[in-house]
């Protein structure tokens, strides 16, 4: 007599997440109108918490008639430039360290010594040195961004396959060329991905640099706001920073689409 | 082109590799050289090939590269060594970068070791899009692109599964009935060694001394004859029995160690 059948019983899925771009919309506009009909429902004060439509109202003005395009470009600017200047210097450490004993003998104890510090706490310094003016933000900015950027470079430079270094050596590929040609490009992933944490280093250090001592900035602008109780000019600088962080987010992945398009 | 290795020895700290290794890569021959895995193959071939300075010893070379040589010594990989970012041309095109060479001739040097190597579909195509035996053949044009005198192959199919090895073992039996380049090929693989290698040179276990030269005198393109079976089996035989107490011995010092 034959045994009875069984179908199989499947246990393979799961442990594989996804994503669904409309999941993310639909949580969005719903965060958005609870937020919006708190605020309009009278659920708590417009003081504390503005709604969504009072924040957007509010940016409105400052940008057609304030004073919120000049706050931006100041902050702008100074990420720009300290960050360029300390990913330039970073880089320049960095790959030092990755190639030549001297500079990573040198080089790692002063990164394990410097890395820690919140780079917030030297702008008192920075100020007494340079005075109160941009260069001091831009050392903050820029030491923030320095010491993220050394790790990333040497560490990607550790990355890089011996194998594929000594294959270049046995076909007497010169020295400066195997730097540029398989170093460079095999550290390149680490590399961009420390842009990540950097630029977000840049914003945060650009922010409170502004807080401290600024005319004109993000930070000044929303110290100042905070000052004056008007928390929807408040919140709408932070929108504003939230939406510069995206927009850098956006143009790092484009960046890493064209130099890793590769993997 | 011939080298020659003169009393090389070698150790890493503490551990002695290799031992007074004399052993001299004739002109146009393959010389397969086999031992029990961790006898110091590989780090012999990097010293052959100047990647590595020997403890003891020195590499002579006797005679001169062939017109349009670019790189006497070539290495093929285990591991085949290609750049993921590089297409599987410019690979290739790599190791010709830093030589005078006309654009011209420079691309028609890629494409000849890429039809060598059959290849010339695939010149765009990244390395990660390749199987593993296309992969060692980007390795292979790579090598044949700079016109080698010597070419060192450190096992170069045993990354490989068994039918991409044998038809690699064809192109590569096919490459040295076309042309004598002159070649070591460290294997472990004592069949691989009797269908290519002129010689094969046997290593005892670490510390690797050469125990014997074993000459394989039957022509390369004749070994797939019936009558040449019973010498290539005997010649098997004799090859398994040097490097067979070799091995039980590694494996066995390996458990008790
Ligand atoms: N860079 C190194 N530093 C220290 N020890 C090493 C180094 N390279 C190899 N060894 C050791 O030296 C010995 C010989 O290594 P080698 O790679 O030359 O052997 P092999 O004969 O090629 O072995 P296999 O058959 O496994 O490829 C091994 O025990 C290995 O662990
Ligand atoms: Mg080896």
């Amino acid at each position: 007599m034959a045994e009875a059948l069984q179908e199989l019983r499947f246990r393979g899925g799961g442990f594989a997440p996804g994503r669904k771009r409309w999941a993310a919309l639909v949580f969005f506009v719903l965060l958005i109108g609870l937020w919006q009909m708190a605020g309009t429902r009278g659920w708590v004060s417009p003081l504390f918490l503005p709604s969504p439509a009072a924040i957007a109202s509010a940016l409105y003005a400052e940008a057609i008639q304030g004073n919120l395009w000049t706050h931006l470009v100041a902050s702008l600017q100074r990420v720009a430039l300290g960050w360029l200047v300390g990913t330039l210097a970073g880089l320049a450490l960095g790959l030092a360290m990755g190639l030549f004993t001297l500079a990573r003998s040198v080089g790692v104890p002063l990164v394990s010594a410097f890395f820690p510090i919140p780079k917030i706490a030297l702008l008192p310094l920075f100020i007494l040195w340079f005075g109160i003016g941009e260069a001091s933000k831009l050392v903050t900015i820029g030491m923030g961004v320095f010491f993220p950027t050394v790790v990333a470079a040497y560490s990607g430079v550790d990355a890089v396959p011996r194998n594929l270094v000594r294959m270049a050596q046995s076909f007497g590929v010169p020295y400066y060329a195997i730097i540029w040609k398989i170093v460079l490009p095999g550290a390149m992933a680490t590399i961009v991905a420390g842009f990540r944490i950097t630029v977000s280093m840049a914003l945060i250090l650009v922010v409170a640099a502004e807080m401290i001592g600024a005319e004109y900035g993000l930070g000044a602008f929303i110290i100042s706001a905070g000052h004056l109780m008007m928390t929807d000019r408040l919140l709408g600088g932070v929108v504003c920073l939230s939406i510069l962080g995206l927009l850098a987010g956006v143009a790092i992945t484009l960046l890493e689409r064209r130099l890793l398009h590769w993997r | 082109m011939q080298v020659i290795a003169e009393g090389i020895s070698h150790v890493y700290g503490p551990l002695p590799v290799l031992e007074g290794v004399d052993l001299r890569v004739r002109e146009g021959e393959v010389l397969a050289v086999i031992g029990p895995s961790g006898c110091g193959k590989s780090t012999l071939l990097s010293i052959l090939g100047g990647l590595l300075r020997p403890t003891e010893g020195r590499v002579l070379l006797q005679g001169k590269a062939p017109d349009g040589c670019l790189n006497p010594l070539t290495f093929v990989f285990q591991d085949f060594a290609l750049l993921p970012w590089r297409s599987v041309a410019g690979n290739v095109a790599l190791v010709l970068e830093h030589h005078r060479l006309s654009p011209r001739e420079r691309e028609a040097r890629v494409q000849e070791a890429l039809a060598r190597t059959g290849l010339e579909d695939f010149a765009a195509a990244l390395p990660k899009q390749l199987s593993g035996g296309m992969r060692q053949r980007v390795g292979i044009a790579r090598a044949l692109a700079v016109q080698p005198a010597v070419l060192l192959l450190d096992e170069p199919l045993s990354a490989l599964d068994a039918q991409t090895r044998e038809l690699l073992m064809e192109d590569f039996e096919a490459l040295w009935m076309r042309e004598k380049t002159t070649a070591v090929y460290v294997t472990h693989n004592l069949s691989e060694a009797l269908r290519l290698a002129d010689r094969v040179a046997v290593f005892s276990r670490r510390p690797g001394r050469l125990k014997e030269v074993v000459e394989i005198p039957i022509a390369r393109g004749k070994r797939a004859n019936p009558q040449a079976q019973a010498e290539l089996v005997a010649l098997h035989e004799r090859l398994w029995g040097l490097i067979r107490l070799e091995a039980q011995s590694a494996v066995s010092e390996l458990e008790d160690g």
